[in-house]
């Protein structure tokens, strides 16, 4: 229980992801987040419950002929229930949904350099929108930038400053193209991310903008 | 009053027995009990999944999918966290986006504790009457909110939109919130 969480996800990206309705990096950096955050994962249950009680109190469709007698011959066919799932225990850095992408916890995760220390790994999600994880190193600086569309910073590991606010393990920033800011990693801890967009981030100056081809981002 | 109560009261005791249907599933194998869920919830599904884009051969596929994963997960089911019609919901949901929107949905990391055999049946009873409290609620929201909160759930609005809508209702879900949040750091403990 991590009772430190300060920074939490929007009602929009909660009764978005309770209705399956976010590109699959945004659905992934909620996953993470109510992974690592209590009241997340209630304020979810109860969004899922309001899905819930448009099925019970929502409209019913006819069934075709011979549904149900359909649907049991299926289970026949389908054999034994499946086993219960067993939660790994946590010991790494990456909460279980990341660890999924990566195919293993930080260990596993191929970093490329992006210049002045900072390093990126890009998730392989669908093209709506991207995800990556980022390291930077205790007291760097990620470029300043604005956005174009929503991106989610997810901290995991460390802890960043910006323009608005301290955000440390398990805190998410919800930054919308308002927002222009400068992350700058404390300097106790490399500092590891997980950030998502769902439009290009626009860097400010030359020396970012050269980079941005190669951050494919 | 005394009308609304009736009808409370009839819901809780229609979730108890949803509940108690599952648990025959999970620990009998039992299709009468399968058969009564399949009456009541596989239309409701049928619907949903129409409203949120499926024709209805893809409906009715998905559907018995649904009613299929319902049987095969039974034992997953954890009463004191979920309403009956919740679970059945998170599951039409996932059908729905595999076989509509054909994207993928991670899902947080399970706890590390699963649905007891034999729950607390207070902590049971009070996410039903929750749960129920929420539906009461919702359905008596002035229409143009239930338009907006279904619109969100059949998928006509991305999250940005339902960002940008002052006129959500969120309120009807604050002490369903508190409750889980309760339930949850009691179970840490």
């Amino acid at each position: 229980m991590k009772e430190t969480i300060k920074h939490h996800l929007t009602d929009a990206l909660l009764m978005a992801y309770s209705a399956g309705t976010l590109p699959e990096a945004f659905s992934l950096t909620v996953a993470a987040h109510v992974s690592m955050c209590d009241e997340c994962r209630a304020r979810l249950g109860a969004f899922d419950s309001v899905g819930g009680a448009l099925i019970e109190e929502g409209e019913t469709a006819a069934l075709s002929q011979g549904s149900l007698e359909d649907t049991l011959a299926r289970i026949a066919r389908a054999g034994p229930p499946e086993a219960p799932r067993r939660a790994p225990g946590r010991k790494g850095v990456l909460p279980a949904p990341i660890r999924d992408y990566v195919g293993g916890d930080l260990e596993a995760v191929h970093w490329r350099p992006v210049g002045m220390g900072v390093k990126q790994a890009i998730l392989p999600t669908a093209q709506d929108a991207s995800a990556r994880l980022l390291y930077i190193p205790a007291g760097a600086a990620v470029p300043d930038h604005g956005h174009r569309g929503t991106e989610l910073t997810l901290v995991l590991q460390g802890a960043f400053e910006d323009e608005v606010d301290h955000f440390g393990p398990g805190d998410i920033e919800v930054a919308d193209e308002e927002l222009d800011h400068t992350p700058v990693a404390d300097i106790g801890q490399d500092c590891i991310c997980l950030a998502a967009t769902d439009a290009p981030l626009r860097f400010k100056g030359w020396m970012p903008r050269l980079a941005q081809p190669f951050l494919r981002i | 009053m005394s009308e609304s109560y009736t009808v409370t009261r009839t819901k809780d005791s229609e979730n108890a027995e949803w509940v108690a249907c599952i648990a025959r599933i999970r620990d009998n194998q039992d299709q009468a009990a399968f058969t009564r869920l399949f009456r009541h919830f596989a239309p409701r599904v049928k619907a949903f999944l129409i409203r949120s884009g499926a024709d209805d051969t893809l409906a009715e596929e998905c559907t018995q999918e649904v009613m299929v994963t319902l049987w095969r997960k039974a034992h997953l089911f954890d009463p004191t966290r979920a309403s009956a019609a919740t679970w059945i919901f998170t599951i039409a949901r996932n059908r729905k986006i595999d076989a509509i929107r054909r994207v993928k949905r991670p899902e947080p990391e399970d706890l590390p504790w699963g649905p007891e055999q034999e729950p607390d049946q207070a902590d049971v009873l009070v996410l039903q009457q929750e749960s129920e409290h929420l539906g009461t609620a919702i359905s008596a929201l002035p229409e143009k909110q239930r338009v907006l909160i279904e619109k969100a759930y059949y998928g006509d609005l991305t999250h940005s939109e339902i960002a940008e809508e002052t006129g959500l209702p969120l309120g009807t879900i604050k002490s369903r919130i508190r409750l889980a949040l309760d339930r949850l750091r009691h179970a840490m403990k």
